[in-house]
């Protein structure tokens, strides 16, 4: 974990890298939640963030990457006053984000599909979700969670966090 | 470092209980796949998870029940989830899970509750 800060707004940067293995998981998930709290994420917040890079480092070990532990996944975050951003960048087979299963959960309960739920909790999460997709190459998937402005009331996230 | 995922058989007469307990990810999902089928394939059909003690739950640990829940009431049993902590049930709400799955307070509970409808 090496902490930058640049000039503008006092961005703060993280990057964690870890080889390819659904082992990691647990070290991406303890990253993700050390950044969070430095960034004053509420803990409904910070969960929100863990399961969104989990699911995103998860498609990228195990479809991407194929669990080739010789490959490498990226995972950098920033933050400063609006916004916490995690990136999770791989250099595997990429995916076509417009095609990312969208069937109803029914049809995938009667096909006995076990996946093709990842994208879509990502998507429910996140506030913005972005992707740069360079098959082999790059594939870059940013997902960003604004920052609560202070003095917002317990109403906010799913209202049963003991910190709003 | 503890073991971050645990699972313990229990049984109540024709009724099975797995109770969880740690991360249920992408890394130990197959471990409660291969829980469940084992239990499938012996004719258990009518299967209770204790999530008491499960603190975590992604993606990849939904896809095992809904994996597995077509082919258990077809048999005529069910899963039922015992006891979700608040932020692990958060996840199973966002996806929809609880209208499809018999999500209840606890164990007893879900065990009457296949008391009180017999498979067929």
């Amino acid at each position: 974990m090496v902490p930058e800060t640049s000039v503008r707004s006092l961005e703060q940067r993280f990057i964690l890298k870890v080889p390819s293995s659904t082992r990691n998981l647990v070290m991406i998930r303890e990253f993700v939640n050390r950044v969070a709290e430095q960034a004053w994420l509420s803990e409904t917040e910070r969960g929100q963030l863990e399961l969104a890079v989990d699911e995103a480092c998860s498609n990228v070990i195990e479809h991407a990457y194929g669990h080739d532990v010789q490959k490498e996944v990226t995972v950098r975050a920033t933050f400063d006053d609006d916004a916490v951003r995690i990136a999770v960048v791989d250099q595997g087979a990429g995916f076509d984000p417009e095609a990312v299963d969208q069937e109803a959960l029914e049809t995938l309960i009667e096909q006995r599909k076990t996946g093709g739920l990842g994208m879509r909790l990502i998507r429910s999460l996140m506030d913005e979700v972005h992707y740069e997709i360079e098959p082999g190459r790059k594939n870059e998937l940013t997902m960003v969670k604004r920052r609560q402005p202070p003095g917002v009331g317990p109403e906010r996230g799913s209202g049963s966090d003991p910190e709003s | 470092m503890p073991e971050p995922f645990v699972i313990t058989r229990a049984v109540h007469g024709e009724i099975v209980v797995l109770a969880l307990a740690g991360f249920l990810d992408a890394h130990t999902a197959p471990r409660f796949e291969t829980a469940v089928q084992s239990e499938i394939d012996a004719g258990h059909h009518r299967l209770v998870v204790d999530a008491t003690a499960l603190s975590y739950i992604s993606s990849a640990g939904l896809g095992v029940f809904m994996g597995f829940i077509e082919e258990v009431r077809e048999a005529g049993g069910d899963i039922k989830i015992a006891a979700l902590a608040p932020k692990v049930r958060e996840v199973f709400n966002l996806l929809g899970f609880d209208a499809i799955f018999d999500l209840v307070d606890d164990v007893p509970a879900a065990v009457e509750r296949f008391t009180a409808t017999p498979s067929a």
